[in-house]
């Protein structure tokens, strides 16, 4: 195991370890997930294997004969991509008992967005938690089920405007909040949980090798904007991911072993509040949200506004700040 | 037999001899969750594991459909991987057939058959396994709990051989088979582990241009299961298919490399034909009914009535030729269904032995009997009025009922 120390991640370290997601997908101009996994498979430790739930992320980078992996990687289904990685890793284990594997060990990422974790995922996840399977499960979260072509999930967030809640005459796009999914997994008394956001990508990457490196599961919730069904703009991908942090409409944080602690980019918000951004700033760049801007539906900014400092306020508690 | 090994016999039911077999054939990964009748075979194998009496990863998954997920993705990481379901279960797993078979991923799957709801029906019949009958699973049929622990151990060979790669489900009658207590002569977990032999892998160009085995390794990668559009998906299914062309005779071989190791064998591994190839009456069906068939043909040939019994033992791949050879001499044939297909003219054991009859040179009376849904008995006396019927057909030379129900209230 390496030491805290030896994960230097700097610039230049990152930049000279090569890319195992590889360039030649077919991602969007401007994409969070694909920027997000690009960042975490810079952090593997060592022989990996990927699973991936369908979605955007599956569907751009493994076009028959084409791949971007370099790694070992595979796609069976939507809503099982924790039950995938339960299968490789029992697989790997009794293969190493049994000596017909020849590593020591073999770390097991399994991928998914907001769809196959907030909503069809959610049972196998919670299963393959509960039974304690080695694995970093990583949601890639762009808010909405955007590869068929942005419809709502348990992961978009109140207000915003899909193409199964869109914003009409008389209901302001999505009704319901986003589900606190990274508090639900802090529930299953796992080992590791944190979040993260690919502006602040060594924190980021420090994330993912400390799931990697806890034994048992670990819960990785990445913020990872979505140009196309944000209608925000491409080249603003990066800078959403740092305002939603700087709103606090996206903390981060981690939590091990059940204990929160507050990550440093969202630590400076809780020690100077009067550098925490007003919400606005974050909606106001994205068409999604272009609708609570008129007269009828800007009270519901406020309404964000409101839910967003209490869930901060509870974060803070519970990080004991 | 050149080298019978010496057996011991065990009194077991249908799920504990499939179990039992399943810990013989060195499986590395079991993957299950409970459903009713097959909860004895994960029971069974679960006290294996407790006691240390196998080396096997269990995974207690929170659904059938995480079951199959974590069976078909430790098969591709290159384990040996058992499951078994039913009904619901086999159900719910549905997705996962396709994914599985696709992946080309020779997973083993015990189904207890049982019926499906609504309403709910815990007891046997065929509907769960023939709704899966497209799924790209071999599908063997069993009529007793001997047959159920040697289909086992032959299902894992014929899997792996490498001309097949497809999943296999071994079917035992709900109840019927799974809880009922027989003989079982059992080989030594030597044999066993010698028949079934370590997975072999195929070589597959990957995207480095390298030659790699077909299996999630980090020395050699591979993307697996990819998406697969228009200009390539097609020849995926094309080749799934020429798989199971190929399983037609990797079935009758393992059924007979098992016979020099046990002395036992089923049929030519297709298709198992009791007094059929001179009967003028012939039933057609699958399963334990073919047990109380067979008494009710001993019956009626001691009477001088040429009947017969043709047990249709590997339902998927379908052996069309066997079936019209073996029925080459029938002028009358019934054909057995435990399940409905709805608005279908009859069920799928029907439809196919049918259609399979369609190039046979010459082409019998053929008629259609659902019976035993939902676990209800089926009685000699019922068996024999069948081939009463059988016999007015042919005194009256024509087809009155296409489609009947046996023992049905109505």
């Amino acid at each position: 195991m390496q030491t805290e120390a030896e994960w230097k991640f700097t610039a230049k370290d990152i930049a000279e370890k090569p890319d195992l997601f590889l360039s030649g997908h077919r991602a969007c101009a401007g994409c969070g997930p694909a920027t997000v996994l690009r960042l975490i498979m810079k952090a593997v430790r060592g022989p990996t294997i990927v699973t991936n739930a369908t979605g955007c992320m599956e569907v751009v980078s493994s076009i028959y004969p084409y791949t971007s992996w370099a790694i070992p990687w595979l796609h069976t289904a939507f809503e099982n991509a924790a039950a995938n990685a339960s299968g490789i890793e029992a697989a790997l284990k009794i293969l190493k008992k049994k000596g017909r594997s020849k590593h020591e060990h073999v770390d097991v990422i399994a991928l998914a967005g907001d769809g196959g974790t907030y909503d069809i995922g959610i049972q196998a996840l919670s299963g393959a938690v509960e039974r304690g399977h080695d694995f970093l499960y990583v949601l890639y979260d762009n808010e909405a089920y955007m590869n068929t072509g942005i419809q709502r999930s348990g992961g978009t967030p109140l207000g915003a405007s899909t193409t199964t809640s869109p914003a009409g005459t008389v209901i302001p796009g999505k009704l319901e909040h986003k589900k606190p999914i990274a508090d639900i997994m802090v529930a299953h008394d796992m080992p590791y949980v944190a979040t993260a956001s690919p502006y602040y990508w060594r924190d980021l990457l420090v994330k993912v090798r400390k799931g990697l490196e806890v034994n048992g599961p670990a819960f990785l919730h990445v913020f990872a904007p979505c140009p196309r069904g944000w209608r925000s703009d491409p080249a603003k991908s990066i800078e959403l991911s740092r305002l939603a942090v700087e709103t606090c409409i996206f903390p981060l944080w981690e939590a091990v072993n059940g204990e929160y602690q507050l990550s440093t980019p969202s630590k400076v918000f809780a020690l100077a509040p009067q550098k925490k951004k007003p919400v606005k700033e974050y909606l106001q760049v994205q068409g999604r949200f272009r609708h609570l801007f008129t007269p009828k539906f800007e009270k519901l900014t406020e309404e964000i506004q409101r839910v967003t400092d209490e869930r901060w306020k509870r974060l803070l508690k519970k990080c004991g700040m | 037999m050149k080298s019978v090994v010496k057996q011991e016999v065990l009194a077991l039911n249908g799920d504990e001899a499939v179990a039992f077999a399943a810990k013989q054939s060195d499986v590395d990964v079991v993957a299950a969750y409970p459903i009713t009748p097959q909860t004895i075979i994960v029971e069974r194998f679960s006290e294996y594991v407790a006691n240390g009496e196998v080396e096997t990863e269990f995974v207690c998954t929170e659904s059938e459909h995480s079951a199959l997920t974590a069976c078909l993705a430790a098969s591709v990481t290159g384990a040996r991987a058992f499951t078994a379901s039913a009904s619901a279960g086999l159900a719910l797993m549905h997705e996962m057939l396709f994914v599985t078979s696709g992946c080309r991923a020779p997973v083993v799957m015990a189904i207890a058959n049982r019926a499906l709801s609504a309403p709910l029906n815990i007891h046997g019949d065929h509907s769960d396994t023939m709704t899966e009958r497209d799924s790209g699973w071999i599908q063997i049929y069993v009529e007793n709990a001997q047959e159920a622990y040697d289909s086992v151990i032959q299902a894992f060979k014929i899997a792996e051989n490498t001309d097949v790669l497809l999943p296999v489900i071994v079917g035992l009658d709900g109840f019927t088979l799974s809880h009922t207590l027989e003989n079982v002569h059992v080989l030594s977990d030597d044999a066993v582990k010698r028949f079934v032999g370590t997975r072999k892998f195929i070589n597959v160009t990957n995207h480095e241009g390298r030659t790699v085995p077909f299996k999630l390794d980090p020395d050699n990668p591979t993307s697996m299961g990819p998406i697969a559009l228009p200009n390539y998906y097609f020849e995926f299914k094309r080749q799934q298919e020429e798989a199971m062309k190929n399983a037609l005779k990797v079935i009758q071989d393992v059924n007979k490399e098992y016979a020099e190791i046990s002395g036992r064998s089923y049929g030519d591994g297709l298709v198992d034909a009791y007094y059929v190839e001179d009967a003028e009456v012939a039933i057609v069906c699958l399963g334990s009914t073919a047990g109380t068939v067979k008494a009710v043909v001993d019956e009626l040939r001691a009477e001088g009535v040429k009947a017969g019994l043709l047990r249709i033992r590997t339902f998927r791949p379908l052996p069309v030729e066997r079936i019209v050879d073996t029925l080459k001499n029938a002028k009358a044939v019934a054909v057995m269904d435990r399940s409905m297909s709805f608005g279908g003219n009859g069920g799928p054991v029907f439809h196919e032995v049918r259609h399979a009859l369609y190039d046979a040179d010459k082409h019998p009376y053929i008629v259609n009997y659902i019976y035993g849904l939902g676990g209800r008995d089926t009685s000699p006396m019922q068996i024999r009025k069948i081939y009463e019927d059988l016999q007015k057909i042919l005194r009256i030379k024509r087809v009155e009922t296409r489609v009947q129900y046996l023992g049905l209230r109505e």
